[in-house]
Parts: C-alpha cells; structure tokens; sequence
C-alpha cells in the first residue's frame, strides 16, 4: 500500500525535515564546544525511521543504539529535550547523565537508546515479552544497524523472540560500515543479512531504505502483521552514513570508502527522491512542503535555544539515582 | 508467627511461590526452572501454578538477562536463576551496561526490578568454573544490590525482599547451604516489616574480645568456631554480612569500636575481596579502635582445582578460623588447640548425604 494518507504524508515530511535539519545543526554548532558527548550523526539515514513514524503509535515501543537521534526524533520524541541531552543539561531527555547515545521519551513509546553494540536487542525482545504475557496489542520495535547482526546477542534474542512468537519487529538499517570496517571485511560475502535471520525462523522483508515509499510499504506491512500475531519480523534495508562514525565531519579522506561510492549514495538521498514522489503524484505542492521545512526550523532554532538557555545539573545531585527507592 | 523447619531450597522455593502469588508482575525462568529437578527443587510447583509466568529459556545468558531487562523496564520484576554462577558471566553486558545503570542514566526514569538468583559450587570435582565466588566483583559496580542470605530464613525474606526491591539484585546461594535446615516463619504475605532488612547486617552471637565478619557458608564454619573459642574463654562478636552491596557499615563500626579487633572471612579469593575492603573501611576509619592489626581469610588467589587430592587444602573452615581469631586476641599463635573442629568425613563435601554430581 502506497502512502495514501494525507496526514502521513506531511509526517513523514515533517521527519525527514526534523531529522536533516536538526542533524545539521548539531554539525554546525558541534566545534563550539558546548556538546561535549561522543555524537552519532544520522544525516543520510532518515529514510527509514521517518517512514516508519506512521506505522507506530506511542503506545508501540522502541528502542535504539549509539546512533539514535533519528530513532527518537520519528518515535515522537521531544526536540528540545534532546537537545538539552546533548548539551547536557538538567532539560535534557536523561537530565544530562546520558547524552547523545542515552537518549529516552517514554511519554511516546521510546525506552531507551544505549552506546553498546547490540545492548538493546534483547531489551526490546523483553519489552515484546511483557506485551505478550500481558496480551497487549502493542508492538516493540528493535532498531539495529549491520554491525549489530554479528553481535552473538543478536541471534540469542532473535531465538527467543522466534520461540516465543513475540511482537516484535527489527528494523536493520545496512549502512554498509561499522565505524570504519566495512560489511566485506566482517560478513561472508554473498550472504543478505535478512536471509541469515530467515534461517533462524523469523519472517524477513529487505529493501531500499532511502526509498521511503517503498519502505513504508514494507514497514507497515511488517506492523500489521505483527499486531496480527504472526510474531517476529526483521526488516533490512539499505542506507548510507553521509558523516563520519561519530563527530560532525565528513570523513571520505580517510580512505576506508571512496568519494566515488558517497556521491553514488549522496544522489540516492531519501528527502529529495520523496519530495519528487510527492510532486510528481500530485500530492503535495512546493510551497506546503516549503511550509512544512520552515516550521521545522522553527522547531530546531527553539530546541537550541532551549539547550543552550538551560542550567547544567548541579554537581550537588551527581551521588542521586544511583539506586531507585522503595519496594513495591 | 508459626515456624516450621524447613531446608534452604524449600525456603527459597516459598518466597518464589508467594512472590508469585502476590503479584502478576513477578516472572521466574532460567535453564531447567520447569524440569524434573527444578533447581534443586527451589521452582517446584510454580510453573503448575503460573504457566505463563514461568519458562525454561534458551541457553543464552546474555540475551536472556537482556530480555529480563526488558520486561522489567516494562514494569515486570523477573527473577532468573542459574544453576552455577559460573555460566552467568556470559551476561555481564546487560547486568553491568544494562541492568545496573538504567536507573541512573535515564536520570531516575525507570529502574530495572530484577532478581538473579546465582548459585554457587564448592567441592566434589566442581573446580576451576563451577566454584567461584565472584560477590566481591559484583559489587564494584555501582547501581547493584548484591546478598548472600546464609539461613532458610534468611533465605526465604530476603528472597521476597529482593524480588520487590526496585533495583537489580544479584542473589547469591551457596550450594553447601542448600540443604542446611532452620526454622522459618509460616508468613504467606510480601516482605515481613518487623523483620531485619536486608541491607542490615545480622549479628548472630554477641562479644567483647573480636569481631567476626563473615557471609554465606563461611557463617556456618564461622558458628562453630565461635563455640570453641567461648570454651578457650575468647568471646567473639559474630556478623553475618547479608548484604555485599551495600555494606552494613554501622553495625560493623559499632562491633570494632567495642571489640577492638576485626577478622573478616570471605568466601571469595583475596585480592580485591569484599573482606580487604572491609579492613580497609575500618583501619581508615576507625583506627585508633583497633587494638592488633585486623585481618582478612579469604582464599588463596587460585582457582579451585578439581582433583580431590588438590583440593585438600585449598578451603578454610572453623579451624583455621579459630585460629587467627585466637592469635588476633592473644598474640600467640596455637598449635593443635583447634583440632577438634576439622569436620569429620571427605573433605569436600557439604555433608556425607552428598553424593554429587553438583
């Protein structure tokens, strides 16, 4: 199903908008100094988050990884107080005790992102184990990148989430690199990731996940059958990291990829190809979707503003939430 | 209240069943938990009672605590159960990046009410990785609760108390404990208020000439060493510690201040102990207190070898004990004062009931 939904259409708009522009005002204000945080940058990527945003409610859990600010952000998950995070401030998402790659909203279904590879596998596979046991008719979503997959954990909790039919749904984004190693020098060549995972006995999709219709389609697919009770999916899709690994920079004089394989990427960009699916169908028109983008940095400037107006937690509360009080 | 005796399993075995009774949040799996054997009998009758609520899992110690992580941040208190502490190393990225630090990096948001019930393997050939007393690493990281009850009360109270703590707790049983009988009280509710929490130290004989700080299994060489001491006319004040994290430091500080001397057992090996840091605490504290040097008995840092011709030697009990304890008071080292309290019997085995295989 093509997204036929008007309100979807500007939501997923919105999201790439969101996720882009806010990216690279990270990028841009990162060599002040003030977001003293390692920071994984998803400028490139918003693809797939973005057109998953409408498939989900926030009663839908999710949870993420190191690189996480499109997660969130599509999950609904407040701009200033993300940025406050990262900026480490006493507004932010974790009141400054997380930063970047800690991000959480639960008001909208986001549990949590964590910094170590693979760590939130099995606490999303858990999530989807409480919805179960309590016959809820929610669904926890697992994002997880390429190098997540070669994580001995993956497959443990893929294996449990496969036994026990869990709504659970895995959304692998293939951006080809973990930090610098690329996927030739870390998996059997020939082998597709979601056909690995078919083998464990979950149901498996694979597409281009800069493609965002096509993604959404795939996505909400996946969505519907799992709330159906038909357990387990995993989704692969392909995408690209524009940045570095983490910081702000672009990095291709490095060496570990070529400028000729970015630019063959940076040409297959989610934002500009769904804004030319909107144009083309007649959707939407440039002026709405110039609307939309302004109202977005509008959103972006405030969150900023936020941060950088927000006061530091004080160094007198460092020793609290060590522990959290009582019994039941 | 009512008491019946019962043994240490059965009194784990209790506080499963009415923790699960009291609450549809409490989730008990682990590798066996619904077998024929039933972790030594500890989870019998639960999944009869609780299908849904109580699993065998796949053998996967990292996803499986993981996935207990999960359901907890989901408002679950899971309780899973490994049938030697060993196998549970598998787990430390979610027990160390997970489970202890959610609390704290989410800023208070949303803790992780999970129990780890690890137990813990001594003799019959269990040797290098069936063996180890590992409480003292557990409790580096900071966000953890770990305890090591030593009776069937014990046991069974602070069973219940751990599954409705709202933090991770690592729940350490010695298996030598296992089949140790007490009397236990008949209570079917939630945690008893009136009885001692568990962060407290429990103080089992009272003393003037020594304190005795000890845990888990050392507790009971430790009881029999006290005995034998009274008859060489040295009162020893005798601490179980209870609770590795956090340490009951009040109770111990208020025993060397009467005391004056400190012998700390530890059942794990010595470098790094939680008894090394016990003296610690008390030489920086609470020197001018101390009237001879405290000391610590732990083990040698070795791993537990298998053969019983190795392992002859390598535990302490109620002798040696009795012996530093003994030195410590009277700055004379004794010569066959303690014989008698060599127990009878192998060596390495709990009792002669214990036949193996773990």
């Amino acid at each position: 199903m093509l997204i036929d939904n008007f309100e979807h259409q500007q939501k997923i708009l919105e999201k790439l908008y969101l996720i882009r522009d806010l990216e690279e005002a990270i990028a841009k204000h990162y060599p002040e100094g003030e977001m003293r945080c390692p920071t994984h940058l998803s400028i490139g990527q918003e693809g797939v988050p973005a057109a998953l945003s409408v498939c989900l409610t926030h009663q839908d859990l999710a949870v993420s990884t190191h690189r996480s600010h499109a997660h969130y952000l599509a999950k609904g998950g407040c701009p200033k107080a993300m940025v406050a995070e990262i900026y480490g401030k006493a507004s932010g998402c974790s009141g400054g005790r997380g930063g970047s790659m800690h991000l959480i909203d639960e008001r909208v279904g986001f549990k949590g992102s964590t910094a170590i590879v693979g760590n939130t596998i099995p606490i999303g596979v858990g999530l989807a184990l409480s919805q179960k046991i309590r016959k809820e008719q929610n669904i926890s979503v697992v994002f997880v990148g390429d190098g997540a997959i070669e994580e001995g954990v993956f497959y443990e909790a893929a294996n449990f989430a496969a036994l026990k039919n869990l709504p659970v749904l895995f959304v692998c984004e293939n951006n080809l690199y973990s930090v610098y190693s690329g996927l030739e020098n870390r998996q059997p060549q020939g082998r597709k990731i979601s056909e690995m995972v078919a083998g464990l006995g979950l149901t498996t999709y694979s597409g281009d996940g800069n493609d965002v219709v096509s993604s959404h389609q795939l996505l909400s697919q996946a969505v519907n059958e799992i709330k159906q009770g038909k357990g387990p999916i995993f989704v692969e899709l392909s995408t690209y990291r524009w940045r570095e690994h983490c910081g702000p920079h672009y990095d291709n004089q490095l060496g570990y990829r070529t400028e000729a394989e970015f630019l063959s990427w940076q040409k297959l960009e989610p934002i500009a190809r769904f804004e030319k699916w909107l144009e083309d169908n007649n959707l939407m028109s440039k002026e709405a979707m110039n609307d939309i983008r302004e109202q977005v940095k509008k959103t972006i400037i405030q969150a900023f503003a936020f941060a950088k107006d927000s006061p530091f937690p004080d160094a007198s509360t460092l020793a609290e939430h060590v522990y959290a009080s009582g019994a039941q | 209240m009512p008491q019946q005796e019962l043994m240490f399993t059965e009194a784990i075995n209790q506080a499963m069943l009415i923790a699960m009774e009291q609450s549809d949040d409490v989730l008990c799996y682990g590798l066996g938990v619904d077998d024929p054997l039933r972790i030594f009998q500890t989870t019998k009758g639960l999944v009869e009672k609780f299908p849904e609520r109580v699993f065998d899992m796949p053998t996967a110690e990292n996803g499986m605590t993981g996935i207990g992580v999960g359901a907890a941040i989901a408002g679950m208190r899971p309780v899973m159960v490994h049938q030697r502490l060993d196998f549970f190393l598998l787990a430390f990225d979610q027990l160390i990046n997970s489970a202890a630090k959610w609390h704290y990096m989410f800023n208070g948001q949303r803790s992780v009410p999970m129990t780890i019930r690890l137990i813990i393997g001594r003799g019959w050939g269990q040797g290098p990785t069936h063996a180890q007393n590992l409480h003292a690493l557990f409790s580096h990281i900071p966000g953890l609760k770990v305890v090591m009850p030593t009776t069937p009360q014990d046991a069974k109270q602070m069973l219940l108390e751990s599954i409705f703590d709202n933090n991770p707790v690592v729940f350490l049983e010695h298996r030598w404990l296992h089949n140790q009988t007490g009397m236990v009280e008949d209570n079917t509710s939630l945690v008893d208020s009136n009885y001692l929490p568990m962060h407290k130290a429990r103080i089992i004989e009272q003393g003037e000439d020594i304190t005795i700080v000890s845990m888990s299994y050392l507790t009971v060489e430790a009881m029999r060493a006290v005995d034998e001491l009274k008859r060489q006319g040295i009162n020893a004040e005798l601490i179980d510690l209870r609770s590795i994290k956090p340490i009951d430091w009040p109770t111990i500080e208020a025993s060397v201040i009467k005391t004056g001397r400190l012998l700390v057992l530890d059942t794990g090996a010595t470098t790094g102990s939680v008894a090394g840091d016990i003296v610690a605490h008390i030489s920086e504290q609470h020197f001018s207190a101390l009237k001879a040097a405290p000391k610590r008995l732990a083990m040698p840092d070795i791993p537990e070898p298998t053969s019983y011709g190795l392992t002859k030697g390598y535990y302490f009990g109620a002798k040696e004990i009795a012996e530093h304890a003994h030195f410590i008071v009277k700055n004379v080292e004794v010569v066959d004062l303690y014989q008698g309290l060599i127990r009878a019997g192998h060596h390495d085995v709990p009792g002669e009931y214990f036949k193996g295989p773990f």
